[in-house]
């Protein structure tokens, strides 16, 4: 039964994912006063790719060819493990350590795919993501460690369990602090603005796309999709540590209907916000990024200070 | 006989072999007799060491072997760790020495260096099975000067080579006198040389000598483990010695150094006071963030090696820190796990350190350069050791399913758990150590993903790189070795626990019986469980399964040349390099890291807004060498030039000097 439920939980996740993209986008063009395009269309756009075959530069190697699906596989492990819908995880897996670890190893896998390529662009983006990647690893840790510190465990589950059966505790000072922290850790992780500008197609200020930007067909179709699902992971993560509420604390079809459609809920309101958001502020320069990213890690710091000082 | 027994015997027996017949036999088959009896050897002491992990005790008393001393040889559980490790590293150092010597005779393949690189073996393992503060002091002394010789195996072809070898033989030296003085003074106090009698006696030693006696001893063993800011010899010796012997010494030397804090502070002095430990934890917390930039912005593959070697012993150290803060604050739980970590990590750091520094030496064979901003485009030319460097790449940046991410989970989970009465050093220091952690492992991605992409993929950047052939046989075998090791730890780490906690019980971190829950396939620490296998599993076929289901359900893979958005045909000039890889984080850590950088812009004849030439050059110096150790070094050389008067040559002052010398010994002593 857990086993069906953690692997519905990762479908769920990745047939909500593109949609979720396509919320961000129509929320945004909505409110730049454009017409947008429908919900559905990343799906589409999906379907389209899938069918195409894919081209390999020919300086890359193996390494090119195998990032898609390490990238793909390393959400889909997080999107089966972590708890969004229930908080019975598989054999406790879900441990945060280990899913901050799992997407990184994603990200690491497209790194070395945009250097493999042997283009400008490719290592251009490889870099920087890298750079930024290493700034927001340590801030990840950090706030989420300064939640565990509350319930004693890195078990993700448990964190979720404990918030979910007492509310309260989850407004702390440590909390808020690890909660600021953590979306912007979330924000530079899913490439999005101020840190990275998901829709820009301008060499210079490119750090997602340029690493991609050799891929075609079938796998720029994995790359897009992985990345619309570790945005969802990511805000899902958020969402469930900072607002537990609705997750289905056990197994029954009344409770897992309720965890569905408030995480769904929980989900589709913060990528709004995350759209509302990226209309109103500008990306950052490349060289100011790591003062923001170290503006969170300071924020971090001080959580789990916090945490172990005030309890 | 007991098995302990016979597999030392063994081993010094095969290394002594190989030593006399590096001696006997001509240039064709040295490299590989040396090898062959130097692996075996390496073996022998694994099983010893494993023996010896697991609970078989052996001690050996020899009074005639070495005069007024004699030589003290024992086991226990702690010992027995590090054998192993030594062992496992020595075998795998054997059998790559067949292939990397081979048989050209000169450099590696020279008939000193193959003499003394058993030698070297055989004096690594005899510092973990000696029982005495003399038999100690002299395998130490060994362990130094057969690796100083090593290091300066290829002296002729680069002055870097002398350099590094200076710098080594000075540290290690100071290291050793410290050693020397502290150990001879806890000899004395606590009534006898032997780690028996100072045991019995440490209740006896007041607490002001102890506490100079380990911060001697913090010199002598953090200097050797290449902790900041001690550290100045290993980025030059690892990077300019051989890489058999760079691997031997990163992978299993440095960790003597973590062996010897661990016998002195809690074996032979039983624990000490805390703050000792916050002073360890905090040389270890600034050894692992300093090392670690240096290795992000270092573009020589061996001198990130190093600095990486850095990183990881300060992590070790922190670890073995904070082991003892909570066995002083009476948390045994997280003491142990702490402990673990840290000698989870060494084992885990000599697996995969082994695998890179032989890969690096693969590379730097096929190549001629260690510079990652000439080599790049190995994966087609060099395919096995690119799979296998970039392998060991993926376990020393601690990502999952790596070897090197086990023993920082552990680590992580020992820093979460200070208890609810620690105290306020502790609720204060583990938080931060949990920061300093988190970042070490950041950087510690981006490191890697340089070496590895711009080491190893896309287009070779000069043409030695374009032109290099895999490594012989031997050398694939050596590194195929070391990382079915790695596997092996990262797959069944639960496997190691229960020596782990014995060790920890032997060292009185903790009440006998292991504190820390495991079975062979996971980890369980409070509420957290890890299973190593579970993630290697889920990975591996999760990545498999979506290939094929994406394979299947598309068409065929095309090759074209690269689009890049639709530019001109690329050239390797276009690529990035290490070095530039590494500019946005060496921007970020500007203040850290001071580069020197001179731009030279030539202006065209005609006109100064022409630009005929442009040189940039760039080196990343090491700031803490040069705050310390340079003024240091210009201070006694002056004062070297200012006493000169007083040795003008004649025989009679000098014999003059001894006699007051002695004289105001004997003063000092009768009036003591």
């Amino acid at each position: 039964m857990t086993v069906l439920v953690a692997l519905g939980q990762a479908v769920l996740l990745a047939v909500l994912a593109p949609y979720v993209l396509g919320l961000t986008r129509a929320v945004r063009a909505r409110l730049e006063g454009r017409a947008g395009r429908r919900l559905g269309q990343p799906w589409r756009d999906l379907r389209k790719l899938l069918r195409k075959p894919p081209t390999s530069p020919s300086d890359a190697s193996l390494f090119f060819v195998a990032a898609p699906p390490v990238l793909l596989a390393t959400s889909l492990l997080v999107a089966v493990a972590a708890p969004f819908v229930a908080t019975t995880s598989l054999a406790g897996e879900a441990d945060l350590i280990v899913v901050v670890g799992l997407l990184l190893l994603g990200a690491v896998a497209l790194a070395l795919a945009g250097l493999d390529t042997g283009t400008a662009f490719g290592g251009m983006g490889a870099s920087r993501e890298m750079t930024i990647a290493a700034l927001v690893e340590p801030t990840l840790l950090l706030s989420v460690f300064a939640l565990s510190v509350r319930v004693g465990s890195t078990d993700l589950a448990a964190i979720v369990t404990a918030g979910a059966t007492d509310p309260a505790s989850v407004f702390t000072p440590a909390s808020a602090l690890a909660a600021a922290a953590l979306a912007i850790a979330t924000l530079a992780e899913c490439g999005r603005v101020p840190v990275d500008n998901p829709s820009t197609h301008l060499e210079l200020t490119m750090v997602h796309e340029a690493m991609v930007l050799e891929y075609s067909g079938r796998d720029l179709a994995l790359v897009e999709w992985a990345s619309a699902l570790r945005l969802t992971i990511l805000l899902g993560l958020l969402a469930n540590l900072f607002a537990p509420w609705g997750v289905a604390t056990h197994l029954t079809p009344v409770a897992l209907a309720i965890g569905t459609a408030a995480f769904i809920a929980k989900v589709g309101g913060l990528a709004a916000l995350l759209a509302a958001g990226e209309v109103l502020a500008a990306k950052l320069r490349l060289f100011r990024v790591p003062e923001l990213l170290a503006g969170s890690f300071a924020l971090a710091l001080l959580a789990v200070l916090a945490a172990a000082v005030l309890g | 006989m007991n098995v302990v027994a016979a597999s030392l015997s063994a081993a010094g027996g095969l290394a002594v072999a190989g030593a006399i017949s590096a001696v006997l036999f001509g240039r064709s088959v040295r490299a590989a007799l040396v090898g062959l009896l130097t692996a075996p050897a390496g073996a022998a002491a694994a099983v010893a060491g494993a023996a010896a992990a697991g609970g078989v005790s052996w001690s050996l008393a020899a009074p005639y072997l070495l005069p007024l001393t004699g030589v003290e040889l024992a086991v226990d559980p702690l010992s027995g760790w590090f054998l192993l490790l030594i062992g496992a590293v020595t075998a795998v150092t054997g059998v790559y020495t067949v292939g990397y010597a081979g048989r050209q005779g000169h450099g590696p393949g020279a008939r000193p260096s193959l003499v003394l690189l058993p030698l070297f073996a055989a004096s690594l393992m005899l510092v973990p099975v000696a029982a005495s503060v003399p038999t100690l002091l002299v395998g130490w002394e060994l362990m130094a000067v057969t690796s100083l010789l090593l290091v300066l195996t290829e002296h002729r072809h680069a002055p870097a080579v002398r350099d590094a070898g200076i710098w080594y033989a000075a540290l290690t030296q100071l290291g050793f006198v410290a050693l020397l003085i502290g150990l001879v003074w806890l000899a004395g106090t606590a009534g006898g040389p032997s780690f028996a009698a100072i045991r019995a006696g440490a209740r006896d030693v007041d607490a002001a000598t102890a506490s100079v006696v380990f911060l001697l001893g913090l010199i002598g063993f953090a200097g050797k483990a290449g902790a900041v800011p001690l550290h100045p010899w290993l980025p030059r010796a690892h990077a300019e010695s051989p890489s058999h012997v760079s691997a031997l010494m990163s992978a299993a030397m440095v960790k003597l150094g973590v062996y010897g804090l661990l016998r002195l502070g809690f074996d032979l002095l039983g624990g000490g006071a805390p703050w000792w430990w916050l002073l360890l934890a905090a040389v270890g917390a600034i050894s692992a963030l300093y090392g670690i930039t240096q290795a992000a912005v270092a573009r020589d593959i061996k001198r990130m090696l190093a600095f990486s070697t850095s990183e990881n012993v300060g992590l070790i150290l922190l670890g073995v820190g904070f082991a003892g803060m909570y066995a002083q604050a009476g948390n045994s739980t997280a003491a142990v796990l702490a402990l673990a970590a840290a000698l989870l990590h060494a084992a885990n750091h000599g697996a995969f350190k082994a695998l890179l520094f032989a890969g690096a030496g693969s590379v730097v064979r096929a190549t001629g350069t260690r510079d990652m901003d000439r080599l790049g485009g190995l994966v087609r030319t060099m395919p096995a050791t690119t799979v296998l460097f970039a392998g060991g790449a993926l376990a020393a940046a601690a990502l999952p399913p790596g070897n090197g991410f086990v023993s920082e989970w552990l680590l992580l989970q020992s820093l979460l758990h200070p208890g609810p009465d620690a105290g306020p050093m502790l609720t204060i220091a583990a938080p931060i150590a949990v920061a300093v952690v988190a970042a070490t492992a950041g950087i510690g991605v981006a490191t890697y993903v340089k070496a590895v992409g711009t080491g190893f993929l896309a287009r070779p950047r000069s043409d030695r790189a374009a032109t290099a052939r895999e490594s012989p046989p031997s050398m694939v075998v050596a590194m195929v070795l070391a990382g079915l090791a790695c596997v092996a730890l990262a797959v069944v780490p639960g496997l190691t626990i229960p020596v782990l906690s014995r060790i920890a019980g032997d060292l009185r971190l903790a009440p006998p019986g292991g504190t820390v829950a495991a079975s062979t396939f996971a980890l369980r620490v409070e509420a957290a469980t890890l299973w190593p296998l579970w993630t290697v599993v889920g990975i591996v076929a999760g990545t498999a399964a979506v290939a094929v289901a994406a394979r299947a359900l598309g068409r065929a893979r095309r090759r074209a040349p690269a689009w890049d958005c639709g530019g001109g045909p690329l050239t390797e000039r276009m690529e990035y390099t290490a070095t530039s890889f590494a500019e946005p984080l060496q921007r970020v850590f500007d203040n850290v890291l001071a580069p020197e950088r001179d731009v030279d812009v030539t202006h065209a004849d005609e006109s100064r807004y022409h630009v005929a030439a442009i040189r940039f050059h760039q080196r990343i110096p090491d700031r803490v060498e040069n705050r310390i150790y340079r003024p240091l070094v210009t201070a006694l050389r002056s004062l070297g030039e200012r006493v000169r008067p007083l040795a003008n040559g004649s025989v009679h002052r000098y014999l003059g000097y001894m006699l007051v010398a002695l004289l105001a010994v004997l003063v000092v002593g009768v009036l003591r």
